[in-house]
């Protein structure tokens, strides 16, 4: 695949995304609460985008002469952030990042939790430092409770997000 | 014009429901079933309520008769309700009927939503007492001085009334959405099945059921597969299968263990690579699951083909038909729009040779089995006129448009028929548009 190719791919995994987040944030509306099959499939679908976004930005940054570093959005609101009130969100972290993840977490804490990191974690590739910011990705973080602080988690890798996100899915099926 | 099933020709016969084009939501039809004999034929309706028609057999002899389906009786079956637990509302949309054969003079169904099934009787009434010693006629009860003889009340004809009445509730057995129920030979038990669990109640028993198939993972993270539909085997008790949205298809044998989670058979038909996807996950979710009449075979309709199992090869299916194979090329509009997400059902006619099932632009299409033929036909109030001979519809996937083909751009992806059923025994179709079933008949009949 060349770097054009590569770049149309890239571009209809990030709208596939788009559109799959969206509709998981109106199921979350549907009467009869979520639907847990309609759910696994909108990750299954994200999931592929997902891998082929990331397959494809590799391809592109391989071809480009020079990876440039770009400002980083905030982290995406998990769509099913709202509905793990009872847990503590696991912090995703590689050893070679410095900076965490926040997906809406609903307490204050920051806390790296490598025993509880799913194993689909550990076999991840490591990803360049020049992810580029997922432009899909809606630049609101999730509402938090009144009365709870944003704390910081300024930069977020948007491919860390990506994957978070889809981990999160997962998230929200098991709090179903 | 020869169709599939030799020379089946299909000709409207009724419609029911309203005419308007603004459909309101409860009136949606969600479920279509006929009773064993064929004279009953119900559906459910996202409301909660069932709607039973009977059969009017008149002249049944002669070559050309007409079955009329009238209303016979209609309730409301599941109320909408709450989950104060969960904060989440419970619809009443009915997902699925299920007859059960019949015993006596009363006919009972088994209607489900999301959480609850319920066991109905509908009964006739077509008598009632009358000259009572002790009451008037309009119940109030006499002076007993009044009373100087003695009379023995009399059953006088009245008009037919159809009375049902929920005889069991079978609730809170249910932690995810009830997707079918499936009444078992033995006319006993019956099992129900969730996104992660089937169950196993006896008909005369509601505080328990026995549960026979579990597969949510330890870490709910790790789900990969859903049940998607689940039936008992036609003769053997012991035997149901259940589908997965991975398009797998399991058989279990309920004499091997009391958890049927290790499957007897597993159906599964390798991928074929050339057809990967973003969407090929999803595609292949089977959202039907129906064994044939005699039980040697089973069909499965995922979202583009129907396919027909022979019980004693798991391999790969005997038979595939294409439903609609030109929507393959779209898969992403209709991820967008929703429609892959659509359950369609499928059924075997009388004797096994036809599958029909349905698709958009309220086409549905039937697949002779022997003959190796297919059909498009539309259910539509154009063509309503009483006896009216339906035309074989065509759709062109691409290139050139011959005349009256529909192009693939045209089809109105708001009008699918999911749910479709056959007479177990005449060439009598019904097929539910958004809001209402047409009933259809071959003309030879």
């Amino acid at each position: 695949m060349n770097a054009t190719t590569a770049m149309e791919v890239n571009a209809e995994a990030r709208r596939i995304l788009a559109v799959s987040i969206s509709k998981l944030y109106a199921s979350r509306s549907q009467r009869g609460g979520l639907r847990l099959h309609r759910s696994l499939l909108l990750s299954l679908v994200m999931r592929s985008a997902r891998d082929i976004y990331h397959s494809s930005r590799e391809i592109e940054i391989s071809s480009a002469a020079q990876p440039t570093p770009e400002p980083m959005e905030t982290s995406s609101s998990s769509p099913a952030g709202e509905q793990i009130v009872p847990e503590p969100q696991p912090e995703l972290q590689t050893s070679e990042e410095s900076e965490s993840e926040d997906e809406g977490c609903e307490e204050g804490d920051i806390t790296e939790d490598k025993e509880n990191m799913s194993p689909t974690k550990q076999s991840r590739k490591r990803r360049g430092k020049a992810a580029a910011a997922p432009d899909f990705l809606p630049i609101k973080r999730a509402r938090l409770e009144p009365g709870e602080e944003r704390h910081a988690a300024p930069n977020c890798r948007g491919a860390e997000s990506l994957s978070a996100l889809s981990l999160n899915l997962n998230r929200a099926i098991a709090a179903f | 014009m020869a169709g599939p099933g030799g020379d089946m020709q299909w000709c409207f016969s009724q419609v029911k429901g309203a005419i308007d084009d603004d459909v309101a939501e409860a009136d949606i039809i969600s479920t279509v079933e006929f009773n064993h004999t064929g004279e009953l034929l119900a559906t459910g309706d996202k409301g909660g309520r069932v709607v039973i028609f009977q059969q009017e057999i008149e002249n049944k002899n002669l070559p050309q008769f007409r079955s009329e389906y009238n209303v016979y009786s209609t309730f409301q079956s599941h109320e909408p309700e709450f989950d104060y637990l969960k904060s989440l509302e419970i619809e009443e949309k009915i997902n699925k009927i299920r007859w059960l054969p019949q015993k006596n003079a009363a006919q009972f169904l088994l209607s489900t939503n999301d959480k609850t099934i319920k066991l109905w009787k509908i009964s006739e009434r077509d008598k009632r007492p009358e000259g009572y010693n002790l009451k008037e006629e309009d119940g109030r009860y006499k002076d007993p001085n009044s009373i100087t003889s003695l009379r023995v009340p009399v059953l006088i004809p009245m008009d037919l009334m159809v009375e049902a009445s929920p005889r069991r509730v079978f609730a809170n057995a249910h932690t995810y959405h009830i997707n079918s129920i499936s009444v078992n030979s033995d006319e006993e038990t019956y099992l129900s099945a969730d996104d992660l669990r089937i169950n196993l109640w006896n008909l005369e028993i509601t505080d328990r059921s026995f549960n026979i198939v579990d597969i949510k993972p330890a870490n709910m993270e790790e789900l990969t597969e859903v049940i998607t539909a689940a039936e008992f085997h036609p003769h053997q008790c012991n035997t149901f299968v259940y589908s997965s949205s991975k398009g797998t298809i399991r058989l279990c044998d309920m004499r091997a263990s009391a958890l049927c989670d290790k499957q007897s058979k597993l159906f599964e038909e390798p991928e074929d690579p050339s057809n990967r996807s973003f969407f090929s996950e999803i595609i292949s979710s089977i959202s039907d699951v129906k064994f044939s009449h005699n039980g040697r075979y089973m069909m499965t309709r995922d979202y583009l083909s129907v396919k027909i199992w022979d019980l004693n090869m798991e391999s790969r299916p005997v038979e595939t038909y294409q439903v609609h194979e030109y929507l393959r090329s779209k898969l992403c509009s209709l991820y967008e729009n929703d429609c892959i997400f659509d359950k369609f059902e499928c059924c075997w006619n009388g004797n096994d040779t036809v599958v029909m099932t349905g698709s958009y632009n309220n086409f549905f299409r039937m697949f002779d089995r022997g003959q190796r033929r297919d059909v498009t036909l539309e259910a539509s109030r154009e063509n309503s006129k009483p006896m009216q001979v339906l035309k074989p519809r065509k759709v062109c996937a691409g290139g050139k448009r011959k005349k009256d083909e529909i192009s693939v751009d045209s089809l109105d992806f708001n009008k699918k028929i999911l749910h479709t059923a056959w007479h177990p025994q005449d060439n009598i179709i019904a097929v539910a548009t958004t809001n209402n079933l047409y009933i259809f008949q071959d003309k030879v009949n």
